[in-house]
């Protein structure tokens, strides 16, 4: 009996191998797959919680960290100046998911990203807790804080993006009203929960990632792209154009009329560089017109429509919506109609037209970096196309510079620096006439050596109601930011 | 680990050949003193188990750990001293591997009881904290010594396996009346259906024992002795088929009612695991004594029928298919692939190095102190640590086997040979359920599942297979001297018995 006996001895190890590999295969090869399912989210909290999540940092100050608490969930996250920055940090809750930075840099919060892997071998080796990275953004501390003052002091519902127009970082992006995300990262379920129904039931929708994931009508804004199309199709700055105070949209008998019914130039003739910074409209109508669909659109995708960015958070696609008839291109010209667009999107526009028509990624990361501060990875800037000539740019600053001064200019903000900015002002919904108007600015300075590209948007005339427009309403609290960017108090 | 040749015995060690034989061999070591060792051993390493348990979960770190370990160690002192005296020669490291698991089950029944009772504390209403019914690890303190005093009681009372032989059909009926018991009582109070399976008799006063556990020895008694017996049929008569030599057609009888029992056991008491046990314990059995690869074959063939046929007829069973071939598909249904998909989570989370006793979740997963404790090993201490728990498993089938290969009468290998192996594929049962590699089962994982009859079963187990061990280690009695033999020539002619 003893070689049945045998047999049976090496039967039984093979069962035993046979479960090992399985075990191999589940806890080796599918491990992550397993860790990180969406079913399993109540051992990943734990997990997380466990671990010291790396900080997120602007500039030199920490705005988001894990702060020891002691109890059996080691860690609590906590934000610093929680509603300044919730559209960039997003939040991190067990219970409600993750958002903005905490979401999509979580490997490299959490410490699984691969450029921390030395780091967690000589953690495991050594024995020290492991922690995660930190992530360094492009954000100015002082630029957003006083971005986001801007709005919030004035009760406005508004968003302000800066840039930088020659790298595409992102100096400041701060939206109104906005959260504190500490709540919901509290470990306590309930203060999460009710934090959580605040912010999703609240009428103002303080979630809402209006700098990058809502889209506007751009008003007159978007006359720049009309204007660079047509700079781009043989126009010059004295190119004449209408000078008529209204015109009647093609087939139809609906007119429209430049602001106010103001003639454009001098009444008699009217040059585009007049245009641009009356920011007549019947123009421009015109211009789109007969330049035709196609080469509006394509004037619009090279300074990024029609596109999805990431940088790293995803940016809302921009769009000019359908363009069937001569009406609907007359409209979309002057950036009505179905024309929609993000802050960024304006903010990157401004910024392409800063950089001589190279248009730039827009970045928050800075640098990624280990516990001890060591830089493991930074962020060079990432050139995505020449959007137009840098002749055409530099007519179009020239322009914007005209704009800047016809609007009453800033020069007790910024004193003896040249700003080229377009203000619009944007009707929207069905009833135009009841529906205070989005008005909107967007700029760069100084004009001859761009630092900083913003784009402001305050919703529904923010304290002007229906008399509201971008020149009186954004363009003060854009030229506040770009003093801050510049260095000013 | 050996002890050294020239080591003094211990006292106790004293064989009863030394006095008696001074010119013949000194005695083989009996090697008592490694096993002391080797407990002394399991001993720390579930202090250490238990420290980090309780710091992890924030329990507070106190004496009592080392009371833990001292009555830990003096309970197996106890089996072991037993063991010196009853079975000196017995193999030395089955009781310490045995003794290991044991308290690594109750380790992690322990970590269980805590994340029950803080999820209670956390949300009184939570079903499955309040449905486990914690803290268990002091009921399962108490089913370990009383496994422990039946093993000693088993070594004290079965002085020599040999005669087990003689009450194999005894031993047969009542383990074949134990096993169809639960199946065959109608009422519910007495015998209940848990977990879908009819496998428990309850008794008053809220005791209830799963009888197929006793079973599974009285029958492998039956099986051995009979097969002993009837050997010499099952090799010689038969014709050669396919170049294999088929036994004939009434000497399979046996085979059939095996398989007709663990057919019974699937459908009348819808447990899958004993039926594979036990279907699997008859074929090998049934293989060490004709040693035929026949018994095999035909054996194989009628149980993958087996299977066919109960996959037409029974829901349940295809419902576990279905779990097994893919259980993410049937997460959400009633019965679907929840728990396994859960095990799945769990022993993901672990990884290679494990989250660290006390610092995972297994008490998410369903049934974590039973049939998934391993998940919950496999969770905290890693692939690394459940790979160190199969290969315990595996070493102690290995000296089991290597009993039965070194015992020197036929009984004695077949039940030895038996009970190893039921033991090892009992883990690849229960293991390869909740790991996906075979259709989930529920049976209990020797030594570490939480359930007294289980432990009591394989302490009785592992009693017997050191009783087989210490015969066949224990130096043969010197040869009594021959009394003078008259030349063949010159002797008589006798009657023998006709053999039958």
């Amino acid at each position: 009996m003893n070689t049945p006996l045998r047999r049976v001895s090496l039967f039984v190890m093979l069962l035993v191998v046979a479960l090992m590999a399985n075990l191999t295969y589940i806890q080796v090869i599918k491990a992550d797959e397993y860790r990180t399912d969406p079913r399993n989210s109540v051992r990943k909290s734990l997990e997380e919680y466990s671990r010291k999540r790396g900080d997120i940092l602007a500039g030199d100050q920490v705005i988001a960290s894990a702060v020891e608490t002691g109890g059996r969930l080691r860690f609590q996250r906590t934000y610093s100046a929680g509603p300044v920055y919730a559209p960039i940090t997003g939040f991190f809750s067990d219970r409600y998911g993750s958002r903005g930075i905490e979401a999509v840099e979580n490997d490299v919060l959490n410490g699984s990203d691969d450029r921390l892997f030395v780091r967690r071998l000589s953690d495991l080796i050594t024995g020290r807790d492991p922690e995660g990275g930190k992530i360094r953004l492009t954000v100015d501390p002082h630029v957003q804080q006083v971005a986001y003052d801007q709005l919030a002091d004035r009760g406005f519902t508004g968003s302000i993006v800066a840039l930088d127009p020659k790298t595409g970082a992102i100096l400041a992006m701060a939206n109104t009203p906005s959260y504190d995300p500490s709540p919901l990262a509290d470990h306590d379920n309930n203060v999460q929960a009710e934090a959580w129904a605040e912010y999703t039931e609240r009428e103002d929708g303080p979630m809402r990632n209006r700098a990058i994931q809502e889209i506007q009508p751009p008003g007159s804004t978007f006359k720049l792209i009309t204007a660079a199309a047509a700079l781009e199709n043989g126009w010059r700055s004295d190119t004449g154009v209408s000078p008529d105070p209204v015109v009647t949209l093609p087939n139809t008998s609906t007119d429209l009329p430049n602001f106010n019914r103001n003639p454009c130039g001098d009444g008699q003739s009217a040059t585009l560089k007049d245009a641009v910074a009356e920011s007549c409209n019947v123009p421009f109508a015109e211009i789109s017109g007969e330049l035709g669909a196609d080469t509006m659109r394509e004037t619009a995708r090279s300074f990024g429509f029609d596109e999805e960015i990431f940088i790293p958070i995803r940016v809302a696609a921009s769009g000019m919506g359908e363009l069937g008839d001569v009406a609907q291109l007359y409209q979309a010209g002057i950036g009505q109609r179905d024309v929609r667009v993000t802050p960024m999107q304006n903010a990157m526009m401004a910024a392409t037209i800063a950089n001589g028509g190279t248009r730039m990624s827009p970045y928050l990361v800075d640098s990624i970096l280990g516990p001890d501060l060591s830089t493991l990875d930074s962020t060079s800037p990432d050139e995505l196309n020449q959007a137009i000539s840098p002749e055409t740019a530099a007519t179009l600053t020239d322009m914007m510079i005209a704009s800047e001064e016809y609007t009453g200019g800033g020069g007790d903000v910024l004193p003896n620096v040249t700003v080229a900015s377009k203000t619009g002002t944007a009707q929207w919904g069905t009833d135009p006439g009841a529906n205070p108007p989005h008005a909107w600015y967007v700029a760069f300075a100084p004009a001859e050596d761009p630092q900083v590209a913003v784009a402001v948007l305050v919703e529904s005339g923010g304290d002007r109601s229906l008399g509201a427009t971008g020149g009186k309403v954004a363009a003060p609290l854009g030229r506040e930011v770009m003093r801050a960017a510049l260095g000013g108090g | 680990m050996s002890q050294p040749m020239n080591q003094p015995s211990p006292p106790g060690d004293e064989s009863p050949t030394v006095a008696t034989a001074p010119a013949g061999p000194p005695p083989p070591p009996t090697r008592r003193t490694t096993e002391l060792w080797l407990l002394a051993f399991s001993a720390a390493l579930l202090s250490i188990a238990n420290i980090l348990v309780d710091a992890n979960q924030e329990a507070a770190l106190t004496s009592q750990i080392l009371y833990n370990g001292a009555a830990f160690l003096a309970l197996f002192a106890a089996a072991h001293f037993a063991v010196r005296k009853w079975a000196p020669y017995a193999d030395p490291l089955i009781l310490p591997f045995a003794a290991l698991l044991n308290g690594l089950g109750l380790v992690m029944i322990h970590r269980i009881d805590l994340a029950m009772a803080s999820r209670l504390e956390i949300n009184p209403e939570d079903a499955q904290a309040a449905f486990y019914g914690g803290p268990l690890v002091g009921r399962q303190i108490m089913w370990m010594v009383i496994g422990v005093a039946f093993f000693i009681l088993t070594l004290w009372r079965i002085k020599d396996h040999r005669p087990l032989a003689k009450y194999g059909y005894t031993c047969g009926l009542v383990g074949l009346v134990a096993l169809a018991l639960p199946g065959i009582i109608p009422f519910s109070s007495i015998a209940p259906t848990v977990n879908g399976a009819k496998i428990w008799l309850r008794f008053p006063g809220g005791f209830s024992i799963q009888p197929g556990e006793f079973a599974k020895i009285l029958l492998m008694i039956f099986f051995a002795s009979f097969l002993v017996s009837k050997r010499e049929l099952f090799t010689a008569a038969g014709r050669t088929f396919l170049r294999m030599n088929w036994p004939r057609a009434r000497d399979m009888a046996p085979l059939f009612v095996a398989w007709g029992a663990s057919v019974g056991v699937l459908v009348f008491e819808r447990d899958l695991g004993t039926s594979l046990l036990f279907f699997g314990m008859v074929l090998v059995m049934l293989y060490i004594a004709t040693e035929r690869a026949a018994w095999v074959v035909l054996g194989l063939t009628l149980f993958v029928g087996g299977c066919l046929v109960a996959y037409q007829l029974f829901g349940h069973v295809r419902q576990r298919i279905a779990n097994w071939m893919d259980p993410f598909a049937t997460y959400d249904e009633a019965g679907g692939g929840y728990q396994i998909v859960q095990s799945l989570f769990s022993l993901g989370s672990g990884g290679i190095f494990g989250s660290g006793l006390g610092s995972g979740r297994p008490d998410i997963v369903p049934e974590p102190h039973t049939d998934f404790i391993t998940v919950g090993m496999g969770e905290e201490m890693g692939f690394v640590g459940l790979s160190a728990v199969l290969i315990l498993y595996l070493l102690l089938v290995m000296r089991g086997l290597r009993s039965a290969l070194a015992v020197r009468d036929s009984f004695g290998k077949l039940l030895a040979g038996g009970l190893a192996f039921t033991l090892g594929l009992q883990v690849f049962i229960v293991v390869g359920g909740v790991t996906k590699l075979i259709p989930s089962t529920g049976i209990t994982a020797p030594f570490l599942s939480y359930g007294g009859s289980s432990l009591l079963a394989n302490y009785i187990l592992i009693a017997l297979l050191l009783r087989i061990s210490d015969a066949a280690r224990r130096p043969a009695a010197p040869p009594k001297p021959k009394p003078k033999q008259a030349p063949i020539a010159e002797a008589h002619t006798e009657m023998v018995a006709r053999p039958t």
